[in-house]
């Protein structure tokens, strides 16, 4: 029987060893829930590209939900050979199991964040309420909208970028930025349960005076609900926000495309990867192209998690934990 | 004992095996998983994790929702399924299939349309808010959406059981000189009074594990309108797997205490109607 077993085994190893062969390779590339479009752009390009270099047809799969949800796919064992995500904590989980390397940061460049956004307000049409900048948006008898930012990668940019410019006030300090984000959260009637969510509650349902959003969400909002609907307003400080990528080492170790999957992520730095970005409303690292796309992305002051919150490695348990800031506004009754 | 060996299905021992392992699979084995998990807790981290203000006011909105949801469609799925069996109308079985349609619908899309519609701007909503009566993003919108998911179950568990009931018996009442309300309470409510509480029950708890419509039409602020499974999530979101099995334990051991208080309702409901028809 043993020896049935280990027969069969061989045949399938030969199998396995011989496919890759005559087969495609292929790259499973799990991804956070609205980078569906970019990536659905990005992946002929890369074909094109590695066909032409390698002569080999990769064939390229995408996964797309709740980034949290993701990692923890991949840490149970979902076959990805790359992650794209947007934000650090999600590719810090994976990193902390091994999954992907510890300095995974430095193994591309510009903090393996091709592109980066920030957070900008929609207000409606006309801008009614005259909002300028944060300190509108924590006015007594505003409604401002926002996804939950516990529970959303998007809510906890909003509220990052809310404490930041707190924090970078004359007088600024850790309880004055508390206050501060406290009196904005209290503004808001509801908590969207995502980004999407919140662009129709704000657009569709016509609810609050303000929504809280990505700069790359307003060009999508714009197909949506026409030109004519809103505008958008740039605060005069804002948070940097950094969408990392990583290969994942085991996965492509053990798949034999590890040379694959780091051509695949090193493409969305090239010429032709970050003009994809820019299309995608995404700010591209490239300075040249953010030039040429300047009348998209205006100049904007922004501050990065690392910067003022020293990564989110802290910024996470010290804000959005149980019993972090966020909890503790809510619970001081 | 010796009846067992004229069933139908073959042999008490293969049956319950087989009713055993099943069971196992499916329910017994992953919910033995769940709180093996939380097991890893000390009994005081445990309670400290399911006593915080937040997870207490989370019950108390999950809970009290459903149940405040599940008594209405008692109430009214009791007329829906009332008049599905005893009229005829044009149009009937479009609308005895149209009771399904929640069972059906994914409830991410009922939470999204409900929310559309009860919004200060929606179809529904829009009258409403002028009376000063707010619907979507408030605990009002949770109970909205839990009475749409768990409308079948009242309604479903309902229709047979009136379908048995003969017109005969009411007429029976009648002659006797009861009136329609003297038959209602004491022919016809004690009779469907069992199938009444298991649709209520079915319904209590469907709408006790429901997320996926609840979370749209919300609002999902703290302390006010986030249900329990929300706060599950949040523990995921903090990759704290525990903490969200400890929170999915205290739900299971109240939805199992509550279910078994109300199957003994059942039973003692059940025995009385048949105590007194014999």
């Amino acid at each position: 029987m043993p020896a049935l077993v280990r027969q069969l085994a061989a045949a399938i190893l030969a199998l396995g060893l011989a496919v890759p062969a005559f087969a495609d390779p292929s790259l499973l590339n799990v991804s956070y829930d609205v980078a569906r479009d970019f990536y659905k752009d990005y992946n002929p390009l890369f074909q094109k590209y590695w066909k032409a270099k390698t002569g080999e047809n990769l064939e390229l799969k995408q996964s797309h939900a709740g980034s949290t949800k993701q990692v923890r796919a991949v840490a149970d064992g979902l076959e990805a050979d790359v992650v794209t995500m947007n934000q650090a904590t999600d590719v810090d989980f994976l990193a902390e199991r091994g999954l992907v390397a510890a300095d995974y940061a430095k193994k591309f460049p510009t903090n393996a964040s091709p592109y980066t956004s920030t957070m900008v307000f929609i207000v409606r049409k006309g801008n009614p309420k005259g909002f300028k900048d944060w300190s509108d948006l924590a006015k007594p008898g505003v409604q401002v909208i926002l996804p939950h930012p516990k529970n959303t990668g998007n809510g906890r940019y909003s509220y990052l970028a809310a404490w930041g410019y707190a924090l970078k006030q004359p007088g600024g300090s850790d309880a004055t930025a508390k206050d501060f984000v406290g009196k904005l959260l209290k503004n808001a009637p509801l908590f969207a349960a995502g980004g999407r969510d919140a662009t129709t509650t704000f657009m569709q349902r016509r609810i609050g005076d303000v929504l809280v959003t990505f700069e790359s969400e307003a060009e999508l909002i714009a197909r949506e609900f026409g030109r004519g609907e809103f505008e958008v307003v740039y605060p005069s400080l804002s948070i940097l926000t950094e969408f990392p990528v990583a290969v994942v080492e085991k996965v492509v170790d053990k798949k034999g495309t590890r040379k694959q999957a780091q051509a695949y992520l090193e493409y969305l730095w090239s010429k032709e990867g970050q003009e994809n970005a820019a299309q995608n409303y995404l700010r591209p690292r490239d300075a040249e192209l953010l030039k040429k796309y300047a009348a998209q992305f205006p100049p904007i002051k922004t501050f990065s998690v690392d910067e003022v919150f020293g990564g989110w490695s802290k910024a996470f348990p010290a804000h959005f934990k149980d019993g972090g800031s966020f909890d503790q506004i809510y619970q001081v009754k | 004992m010796a009846s067992t060996s004229h069933r139908v299905l073959p042999g008490f021992g293969l049956s319950l095996g087989y009713t055993l392992v099943y069971l196992s699979l499916l329910v017994l084995i992953p919910l033995g998983g769940l709180i093996l998990k939380a097991g890893t807790l000390t009994i005081a981290e445990f309670w400290q994790i399911a006593t915080t203000e937040q997870a207490l006011a989370s019950y108390r909105v999950t809970f009290g929702a459903s149940f405040v949801a599940a008594a209405i469609n008692a109430v009214f799925g009791l007329v829906v399924a009332w008049v599905l069996v005893r009229y005829p109308f044009p149009g009937k079985s479009l609308v005895d299939a149209f009771v399904d349609l929640p069972f059906a619908l994914p409830t991410a899309v009922a939470g999204i349309t409900l929310a559309t519609l009860y919004a200060g701007n929606g179809w529904i909503g829009r009258h409403l808010e002028p009376l000063g009566i707010k619907i979507a993003y408030t605990p009002y919108g949770i109970v909205v959406a839990l009475a749409f998911v768990t409308l079948p179950f009242i309604v479903r568990t309902l229709q047979p059981v009136i379908e048995d009931i003969e017109p005969e018996v009411e007429e029976a009442a009648a002659s006797l000189g009861a009136s329609r309300l003297q038959t209602f309470v004491k022919v016809i409510f004690p009779a469907i009074f069992p199938a009444l509480l298991t649709g209520f029950t079915l319904a209590f708890s469907r709408a006790i594990g429901e997320f996926g419509s609840v979370i749209f039409i919300a609002g999902n602020m703290p302390m006010i309108s986030e249900i329990t499974p929300l706060l599950i999530i949040a523990k995921l979101e903090q990759q704290d797997v525990v903490g969200a099995t400890a929170l999915a334990v205290v739900m299971l051991v109240i939805s199992f205490a509550m279910l078994l208080t109300i199957n003994a309702l059942q039973w003692w409901a059940a025995n009385r109607h048949k105590g007194r028809a014999a």
